[in-house]
């Protein structure tokens, strides 16, 4: 018998841990002697109220779904890839080594190699993680956790040794040639009449973006290797019986754990960057995992979750400019959100379903 | 002349959220007697009994113990009002002496020493009393099974239980150790301890108990003298329906052999040997069970067999070598060959709980063409299939979009046999068929099972329960210690010889 509709799990049960991270963080915000109606006003105005607004919101929720979806993927095989962060980390030098050795005679070729040679670098950066978990029982979050400050080091290496323009002070490749530049929502939009804020960085990614949200729902509903990946998330045991590889499976999640989190350079290196620098991915990768955990694993819930995360970013940058609220509080929030949606899920799931057997219970 | 009862329930209720596991229940049971519960997987027996020692707390209902109304808020107060529980799964220390075991919990003060002298006193004491005879100064993990269970009993004694619970005492022990803990349990009676014996075997029922108290669906449907009942009528009372306890069924016809394992062996991670080099065959159109006390490898026997695991030695199927070792030996190149393989822990390794109903009919043989369509799973298809499996099996509810974990054990089970016996398997692995499936099911199972040997199949069974192996098997091997015991005609044996071979003593075979 279920104990509650299913619409209620996916819905309701997020909505309310949210509206409870909220109440907590204007708790906070009134502590710190700020006025948290203005404080919300102010970052709804900033990361919604107009094109430009919205074009970082966007460009932020572009990264999110990426990291998202990459953490999602590896949950349904019940694995916690720690790792997006590093995955990413390689996936921009993916995009680097195409966009500046490659010669492009126009940006959509470039995207393509790009997206693919990004997945590529992150799914390389996952894969020994994943093949020491398969065949040695290393732990995979520790393994990528320390992948990521390999990929940290080995970028600072690169940069300041390898790539960096000879003559620069500055720690970063040179800028990417014109003809990989990305076209940003204003360009993808003006034909059509509409006009979107020059200056903000979303761009044609978050496309690439929503369609990788769309495979990955394909990927793991509907194909058979999302089916072994999910019946190996519930049951290593079960799996094993069915005939389905445990090592072929970490593997294979995790490749494509990391190459989607590698896709995201797409977006924040080749589109927003235009080169490589230091730190690019600015904690993307971590906030996959609370993008994963809202949304449920499911590419629909990452999706939403994702632009959610992207309007607490632009908006909590908005505040920390206007207000004295520092830039920590909005950590702060974010990570109260994350607490509520992913470790606390269950304070508010049990009364909830109790409530919802109340009402049937009246209703028989 | 009244004697209060030595325990009294009054309508005891019991939920889980939306389950009444307990259903206003009331017994009465008098001292110096055993009384026993029967009732299928899930009837409540085991609710009402934690209710009884203090771990859940009832809803409503009184506790009386020997006519004090008595209230027992944890496992502690049940000791303290004199009830000793022997738990199914036994909670004793395994690198402890019996002694240490006992006194765990009971210890006089912060010294040991004074205390585990007053236990071996009174360990001498209660052994002489009760027959109850184990060296205070082995080691509990040395123990047989039998003896573990005697340490668990000796715990409620030490503690001075007058009333003494045991929840499913025989699962774990050879025919011949049942016999002595009933031994034990009827010395126990005469020197005026209360008994309450839970189980779903009905012949321990009819063995031991002086009353029975059937419970179904968490009531109480009859409390009834065992002397006044029949195990087919207890049986009714269990399920609420006529029950066939027999198969019908038609002597063997057994023709080619499809099965050959010639000196198979798996050694475990910890490096211990647990199969010591098996041979046996099976035939089409017969049923080979393997008998024997849980733990001697049969288990081994059915994942090496159904390429969950590996192992060396041969194995044969319609003459081909199987592959042991290499890229062909998982599960999915087993079915390829026509084995089928219901394992015995359906929960675990037959069905992921978290699937829907029709996830799990494709489970295993999820890359079969017929449910692919392009790069696709055909999920439709899979589920048209899945409705026409739940109707030949009459799983209930027919509904395939249900998950596995919201079905009864029973249907649970009837998902598993659907998948694995609509594939028209050359031989079917089965172990524990009807493990914590309900009485109902269990005959529809078997009836299943000896369908599919009608069809010319062979069929490998691997169960703990001497009844269902007698039940099904046309020939039996009894398994000990990781080696066959010997071969055996069930028409030709008994329990008694079975349960010799069991224990790892084999008679001379009769010529």
């Amino acid at each position: 018998m279920e104990k509650m509709p299913a619409w209620a799990d996916a819905v309701l049960v997020p909505l309310i841990s949210l509206l409870l991270a909220a109440i907590l963080s204007a708790l906070v915000i009134i502590g710190i002697g700020e006025d948290p109606v203005a404080a919300v006003k102010l970052m709804v105005q900033g990361s919604l109220g107009s094109t430009y607004g919205w074009g970082y919101t966007l460009y932020y929720a572009t990264n999110f779904m990426f990291t998202g979806l990459a953490v999602a993927v590896a949950f349904h095989a019940r694995m916690f890839n720690i790792g997006g962060e590093g995955q990413a980390m390689l996936g921009g030098l993916g995009v680097a080594v195409v966009c500046l050795y490659m010669p492009w005679p126009h940006w959509s070729l470039a995207l393509i190699f790009a997206t693919l040679s990004s997945a590529v670098f992150g799914a390389a950066w996952a894969f020994l993680p994943a093949y020491l978990q398969a065949k040695r029982g290393s732990h995979i979050v520790i393994t990528t956790i320390m992948f990521n400050f390999i990929a940290a080091a080995l970028l600072n290496y690169l940069l300041v040794n390898v790539m960096r323009p000879k003559g620069s002070m500055d720690p970063a490749t040179a800028k990417f040639p014109e003809t990989t530049h990305l076209p940003t929502l204003h360009d993808i939009l003006e034909p059509f009449g509409i006009a979107f804020s020059k200056a903000a960085p979303a761009n044609v990614s978050l496309i690439v973006a929503i369609i990788a949200c769309v495979a990955v729902y394909f990927l793991i509903w509907r194909t058979r290797l999302g089916y072994e990946i999910r019946a190996f998330g519930h049951s290593e045991s079960g799996a094993k019986y069915a005939g389905i590889s445990p090592v072929k499976i970490t593997v294979v999640a995790m490749l494509i754990s990391g190459g989607l989190a590698g896709m995201m350079a797409i977006n924040n290196v080749m589109g927003e960057g235009e080169r490589l620098i230091m730190n690019s991915t600015e904690g993307a990768g971590f906030i996959g995992i609370a993008v994963a955990l809202m949304g449920r694993s499911h590419p629909f819930g990452v999706f939403l979750a994702a632009i959610l995360f992207g309007f607490l970013y632009q908006g909590g940058a908005e505040l920390a400019l206007w207000t004295t609220i520092p830039r920590e509080l909005i950590v702060v929030i974010q990570a109260l959100v994350i607490l509520f949606t992913g470790a606390l899920d269950n304070m508010v799931r049990m009364p909830l379903e109790k409530l919802f057997l109340i009402f049937r219970k009246g209703d028989a | 002349m009244t004697v209060a009862p030595a325990i009294e329930l009054k309508g005891i209720s019991k939920a889980f959220g939306p389950v009444q596991a307990n259903k206003d229940i009331s017994i009465r049971v008098m001292p110096g007697t055993i009384h026993g519960i029967i009732g299928e997987n899930g009837a409540g027996k085991s609710t009402l009994m934690s209710i009884l020692y203090g771990f859940y707390k009832a809803d409503k209902g009184q506790i009386f113990i020997g006519g004090m109304k008595t209230s027992i808020p944890d496992s502690q107060a049940a000791i303290a009002a004199g009830i000793g529980m022997v738990f199914q799964h036994f909670k004793l220390v395994e690198n402890f002496t019996v002694l240490e075991n006992i006194i765990l919990g009971a210890e006089d003060g912060a010294m040991l020493r004074p205390s585990l002298a007053k236990a071996r006193q009174s360990l001498t004491d209660l052994a002489k009393e009760y027959g109850l005879d184990v060296d205070p100064d082995a080691i509990v993990e040395n123990l047989s099974v039998g003896h573990q269970q005697r340490v668990e009993i000796l715990k409620a004694l030490y503690r001075q239980a007058d009333i003494l619970i045991l929840d499913e005492p025989t699962g774990v022990l050879t025919p011949a150790e049942a016999d002595q803990l009933f031994r034990i349990l009827n010395r126990l009676r005469e020197e005026g301890k209360t008994i309450i014996l839970i189980t779903h075997k009905l012949r321990e029922i009819m063995d031991t108990t002086d009353t029975v108290s059937v419970m179904r669906r968490g009531e109480m449907t009859a409390t009834v003298k065992t002397s006044d009942t029949s195990p087919a009528g207890l049986a009714e009372l269990m399920v609420g329906r006529k029950v066939l306890l027999q198969v019908d069924k038609v002597p063997a016809t057994p023709k080619e052999t499809v099965l050959e394992v010639e000196d198979l062996r798996v050694v475990d991670e910890k490096g211990v040997e647990r199969l010591k080099g098996i041979s046996l065959d099976v035939k089409a159109g017969e049923i080979l069970g393997i008998a024997g006390v849980a733990g001697n490898g049969q288990s081994e026997l059915l994942e090496v067999l159904g390429g969950i695991t590996s192992g060396t030695g041969v194995i044969r199927v319609n003459g081909q070598d199987i592959d042991l070792t290499g890229k062909f030996s998982d599960g999915q190149s087993r079915r390829a060959r026509g084995i089928a393989h219901v394992p015995e822990d359906r929960q675990r390794e037959g069905l992921i709980m978290d699937y829907m109903a029709w996830e799990n009919t494709a489970f295993g043989y999820h890359r079969d063409p017929a449910y692919q369509s392009g790069i696709l799973m055909n999920n439709a298809a899979i589920r048209a299939d899945t409705e026409e499996k739940m109707e030949r099996f009459d799983v209930r509810p027919p509904n395939p979009r249900l998950t596995a974990k919201n079905f009864s054990g029973g249907n649970q089970q009837k998902i598993v046999l659907a998948r694995e016996i609509e594939r028209n398997p050359d031989l079917l692995l089965v172990g524990q068929p009807t493990r914590g499936v309900d009485i109902g099911a269990i005959e529809f199972i078997h009836q299943q099972i000896v369908a599919l040997r009608d069809q010319g199949k062979a069929i490998l069974l691997v169960s703990v329960e001497l009844d269902e192996i007698f039940a099904l098997s046309d020939r039996i091997a009894v398994m000990f210690d990781g080696q066959l015991m010997g071969f055996r005609d069930p028409a030709k044996t008994d329990e008694k010889e079975l349960g010799l071979m069991m224990a790892g003593v084999v008679e001379e075979e009769a010529a």
